[in-house]
């Protein structure tokens, strides 16, 4: 639970406080020496022998997670170990949409809660995120896409989600390039104002930076190999800089959870698979919201350096190549000429894939797991960056209480038992 | 785009196919008899190799047959295919690329 004690600027007061704060000061100080002389924003230290908490995977989540452990919880003997470089797994690679309007009670419970982060995150940083809530606009082109946002609709305003219902016309004065005639017609849209964009690097370098003047310490090339398990109970990791004990630890490694699993002795119930993006030359402004399509699988948003940024579907196989097939780049640009005509003129400027950690009802695991200190917070999927500061902020509370945070507790490996699944896949499956 | 050997067909595109997941899952004999973590566990849970999987496709836009594949699922790289039923092919399990 958050400690009502602590304000946004008390972490410049630690005993890490050795960095300065970043301002319009700090702008004019540096740009004295032509920005040569900005300090590092994280120290690279070696691992120590021993640490309360381990976070594995230095994305987005983990380092939120390492953050709100020493900024709300006080405990700061914490580790961050990345394989590779900080943020260069999905959070470096998604198409930076955040929303919270997804069907049911759970998740608007957790994606709203990251939304309510997200509005203030910047501040509490001292980081720019550039977080943009410029609206996310879904469309929908026949009677079951009508029906779907319908309740859709009407359940996030149950939940408190904003959520507006959007005629063609109206549609057409916020997006004056879209062809409202197409070959699948479009009939209606659901808005969410509060929703938008974020700059992807700057959630995780911001979170590091953060987390790193609290003290934690984030090791980067230090790849977890496996773990130290003794009578059930997690004692440490092995990793390729040596064995570090830990007393808790927690998996937040997104497409190779399965693999962190299978160190553990253990299966999830996620399958990864790949998922592109691209992004074209840079343009002026031509559109200022986002706009997503589950029937016809595509979606576009204008970064603010003026590229538009696509997206589509995953590809149905288990692979870790981090590159999808070509036949779904075919499906994101046939619909989109079909819906922008404008676009069909554009050069795409470079496409990427990451490897995405999906379970079969959509939704993410927060849990517990049959090793004792052992937790998990992965599955997140094709949808996991707009969650990153609520996710990091549940997880850091039910890692340091050693219980669930109540936001967290649905979200459990459990419900795979149970029965009670959260299935978003109306919601989650095309639409990140 | 990967391409695909039909073992009734022969080669061709990945989009002629849709995949049916990992192979060699066997429903279990007695549903009703079973408990909640075993059910959950045929259905849910997965193996998710980063490495070598064996798994199912089914030329849909062909001769409409299941069959099975080993893959590398590093590199992409098909090392078998084989028909239902058939034993599945020895891979030799080869150190796995780290990515
Ligand atoms: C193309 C694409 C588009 C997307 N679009 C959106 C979107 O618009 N909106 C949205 O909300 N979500 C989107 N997503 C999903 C989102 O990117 C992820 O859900 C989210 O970034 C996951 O963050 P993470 O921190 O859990 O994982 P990651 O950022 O992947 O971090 C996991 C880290 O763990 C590390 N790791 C793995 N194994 C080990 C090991 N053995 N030892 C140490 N470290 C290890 C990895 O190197 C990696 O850095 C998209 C994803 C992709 C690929
Ligand atoms: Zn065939």
């Amino acid at each position: 639970m958050p400690n009502p004690g602590l304000t946004p600027g008390s972490m410049f007061l630690s005993e890490y406080a050795m960095k300065s704060k970043y301002s319009i000061f700090s702008l004019l100080r540096n740009s004295l020496s032509y920005h040569q002389n900005w300090e590092r924003k994280w120290r690279s230290p070696d691992p120590k022998p021993a640490y309360d908490v381990i976070i594995i995977g230095g994305g987005g989540h983990g380092l939120a997670t390492a953050y709100y452990l020493a900024r709300q919880h006080g405990i700061t003997n914490v580790a961050v170990l990345e394989k590779s470089w900080l943020g260069g797994g999905n959070t470096g690679r998604n198409t930076t949409i955040v929303r919270s309007n997804y069907l049911l009670n759970e998740s608007a419970a957790m994606y709203d809660h990251a939304i309510d982060l997200w509005e203030n995150l910047s501040q509490e940083l001292n980081y720019n995120v550039m977080f943009s809530p410029r609206g996310v606009l879904h469309l929908a082109h026949n009677v079951h896409d009508m029906q779907e946002i319908g309740r859709r609709g009407n359940s996030n305003y149950i939940n408190d989600v904003d959520a507006e219902f959007i005629t063609p016309d109206q549609i057409k004065t916020m997006v004056p390039i879209i062809n409202l005639n197409c070959r699948y017609p479009v009939m209606g849209g659901v808005l969410q104002r509060r929703g938008g964009t974020a700059r992807h690097d700057a959630v995780a370098w911001g979170y590091a930076r953060a987390a790193d003047s609290l003290g934690v310490d984030i090791i980067q090339n230090c790849e977890v190999t496996g773990f130290d398990i003794k009578k059930g109970v997690i004692k440490g990791v092995k990793t390729n800089r040596g064995v570090i004990k830990a007393g808790k630890v927690g998996v937040v490694t997104a497409g190779h959870s399965g693999v962190l699993a299978d160190m553990a002795g253990m299966r999830l119930p996620i399958e990864s698979t790949p998922l592109q993006a691209f992004v074209s030359e840079p343009l002026k402004p031509i559109i200022d919201i986002v706009v997503m399509s589950n029937t016809i699988h595509a979606y576009v948003s204008q970064s603010d350096k003026g590229e538009l940024v696509f997206g589509g579907s995953s590809d149905p196989y288990v692979s870790y190549s981090q590159r999808g097939a070509f036949n779904q780049l075919e499906h994101v640009v046939g619909p989109l000429v079909e819906l922008y005509p404008i676009f069909s003129r554009l050069r795409m400027m470079r496409q990427w894939g990451g490897t995405v950690d999906v379970t079969l009802d959509r939704s993410p695991i927060v849990s517990k797991s049959p090793v004792k200190n052992l937790f998990f917070n992965v599955g997140w999927g094709t949808g996991g960056f707009k969650a990153t500061p609520g996710s990091g902020h549940v997880f850091a509370a039910s890692l340091a209480s050693g219980e669930m945070h109540p936001i967290a507790a649905p979200f459990s490996i459990d419900r795979h038992y149970t029965g009670a699944l959260i299935d978003e896949a109306a919601a989650a499956a095309v639409a990140h | 785009m990967l391409l695909i050997q039909c073992p009734f067909c022969g080669e061709r595109d990945l989009t002629e196919f849709s995949h049916g997941g990992e192979a060699h899952i066997t429903r279990p004999a007695n549903p009703d008899k079973i408990s909640d973590e075993e059910w959950g566990d045929y259905i849910f849970f997965r193996t998710n190799p980063k490495g070598i999987q064996y798994e199912r496709w089914i030329h849909s836009h062909g001769c409409r047959r299941w069959f099975n594949a080993v893959r590398d699922t590093v590199s992409d790289e098909f090392l078998g295919f084989y028909k239902s039923g058939e034993q599945p092919p020895k891979i030799k399990r080869r150190k796995v690329l780290r990515k």
